[in-house]
């Protein structure tokens, strides 16, 4: 049983709040979470904001993966556009995406607009650099052979660079993906009128902390749930590196 | 030899000259001149770094010509070209294809109707010996299944030149042997123009029609030795007249090896 400290874990946070061991302002006990995100989810609040988070987080990811494949596997590709682009992502990317939420949110508003564009921005370079690194370890004897078959030069993007850049781009993605759910409930904290971590935000003001724990919890599933299921889809996809 | 007028590969006063991002430039090849006639089955030997490959490389078009001219039969070369196939020490199959699909890519590229793809894949999977494994994975074969999956890759789209770059460098000694017989059944079955390039003394005896010796870098053709035996022997190898010219060309390579070290 892999997840048995997990379940140890659960029973601890349980017992020390029953004891008494600490204050169930600071921590309320596992079951009054549990039931709390019961009633949540009972009364349609929770998927309702979980419905707007996964959207946003959804379509920004979506865009950071074409954009940021695109532009990684260009960049490896043509020399001018890695002497043009590369010191941009260079620059760029050690920069805390989170500090792009004012700006963000000064041009597309409270709404979904303005998180898409965080997750967007802030989730690109590392596909970028993963689709970069991918394309550039291609070999030259795969490009080769595909154009000694009668493959085109663009051809060859397509049927050689671009699979061959697919374990490294798949990383990078992974990235991307735990990068998604920090900027998404982050910018949700701080600005929104809906989303799970507006939920949080506002549960927590409330003084509803039993509900608050419960949000929490769900995020930290989704995030641990949505990885499972990209290391799966990923391992099937790449199946052939055996 | 073949009159240059009859040669199918011109090769006339060709120099080149690698230049790496960091460090001086090299003369990998000096003023290198040869002429090959259709079918004929030559073998390019010499040290490592002798530039050999880079010869190669250049009559496949995959590096410019820079001074000189290649000419495949009478044009310039300009690019890689399914007239000529390639095939490498590395096998460099397409990983995520299986061995099937590797062998249909060229055919998709030519435009190759797809129950034809079908019918010639297999023809040429069963030719080299890998019935069975058409739905393998190059990762899921070993290094002589992989050399016979790169070659049936290769000779699916019919090139009339075969070029190759140590094509059983990586392989251990008994499965190289077997695939020199295997080379030679399929160049008498499908006679093709073949550059083999090796820098095993023997194997470019068993297999050439013709041995061009090259010299240590800078490259130049040293010798060019006429092979005159029964290669459909099996036994060639223990042949008196197969050891004499195997100690022929080692005298002619020595020299170089020594200088290459």
């Amino acid at each position: 049983m892999k997840y048995l400290p997990l379940v140890l874990l659960a029973l601890a946070w349980e017992a020390i709040v029953q004891l008494g061991l600490v204050s169930r302002d600071v921590l309320p006990s596992l079951s009054d979470v549990l039931k709390a995100g019961w009633i949540l989810l009972r009364e349609g609040d929770l998927w309702k904001n979980a419905g707007a988070s996964l959207y946003r987080g959804g379509a920004g990811l979506a865009l950071a993966i074409v954009f940021g494949a695109v532009l990684g596997i260009l960049m490896a590709w043509w020399r001018w556009m890695d002497a043009f682009m590369g010191p941009l992502v260079e620059a760029l990317y050690p920069m805390p995406k989170s500090a792009l939420i004012p700006v963000t949110v000064l041009w597309l508003g409270f709404g979904d607009g303005s998180k898409i564009l965080l997750i967007f921005l802030g989730c690109m370079l590392p596909v970028t650099i993963g689709a970069y690194n991918g394309a550039r370890s291609c070999e030259q004897a795969l490009v080769w052979s595909a154009r000694s078959l009668g493959a085109s030069r663009l051809a060859v993007l397509w049927d050689v660079v671009l699979p061959s850049a697919l374990p490294e781009l798949a990383t990078g993605i992974r990235t991307a993906l735990a990068l998604t759910f920090v900027l998404l409930v982050s910018s949700e904290l701080i600005v929104a009128r809906a989303g799970l971590g507006y939920l949080i935000g506002f549960l927590g003001e409330g003084g509803v902390y039993d509900a608050m724990f419960a949000v929490v919890l769900v995020v930290a599933f989704l995030g641990f749930f949505a990885d499972r299921l990209y290391q799966r889809l990923v391992g099937r996809l790449l199946a052939w590196r055996a | 030899m073949a009159a240059a007028s009859a040669a199918q590969i011109t090769v006339e006063g060709v120099s080149h000259t690698y230049r790496p991002a960091r460090g001086r430039a090299v003369l990998a090849l000096d003023e290198v001149s040869l002429a090959i006639a259709p079918r004929e089955f030559v073998a390019l030997l010499g040290p490592s770094g002798c530039g050999k490959s880079t010869l190669l490389y250049l009559v496949g078009g995959f590096l410019p010509v820079e001074k000189g001219a290649i000419r495949i039969e009478g044009a310039p070369v300009a690019g890689p070209g399914p007239d000529r196939g390639i095939v490498f020490q590395h096998f460099a199959l397409f990983p995520w294809k299986t061995v099937k699909a590797n062998v249909r890519y060229g055919l998709e590229k030519l435009g190759v109707a797809r129950e034809e793809q079908e019918r010639r894949a297999q023809a040429y999977i069963e030719l080299v010996g890998l019935k069975g494994f058409e739905e393998s994975y190059p990762s899921q074969l070993s290094g002589g299944m992989k050399q016979r999956a790169a070659l049936a890759r290769t000779l699916a789209v019919d090139p009339k030149m075969l070029l190759m770059d140590e094509p059983f460098g990586a392989l251990d000694a008994q499965t190289r042997s077997l695939m020199q017989s295997e080379l030679y059944a399929i160049w008498q079955r499908t006679p093709k123009t073949v550059i083999f390039v090796t820098h095993d003394v023997q194997e470019a005896v068993r297999l050439a029609q013709r041995v061009l010796v090259m010299s240590a870098r800078p490259g130049r053709i040293k010798a060019k030795v006429n092979i005159q035996l029964d290669r459909a022997d099996p036994h060639i190898y223990r042949s008196p007249a197969f050891a004499e010219k195997v100690d022929e060309i080692w005298d002619l390579v020595r020299d170089e090896a020594l200088k290459a070290q």
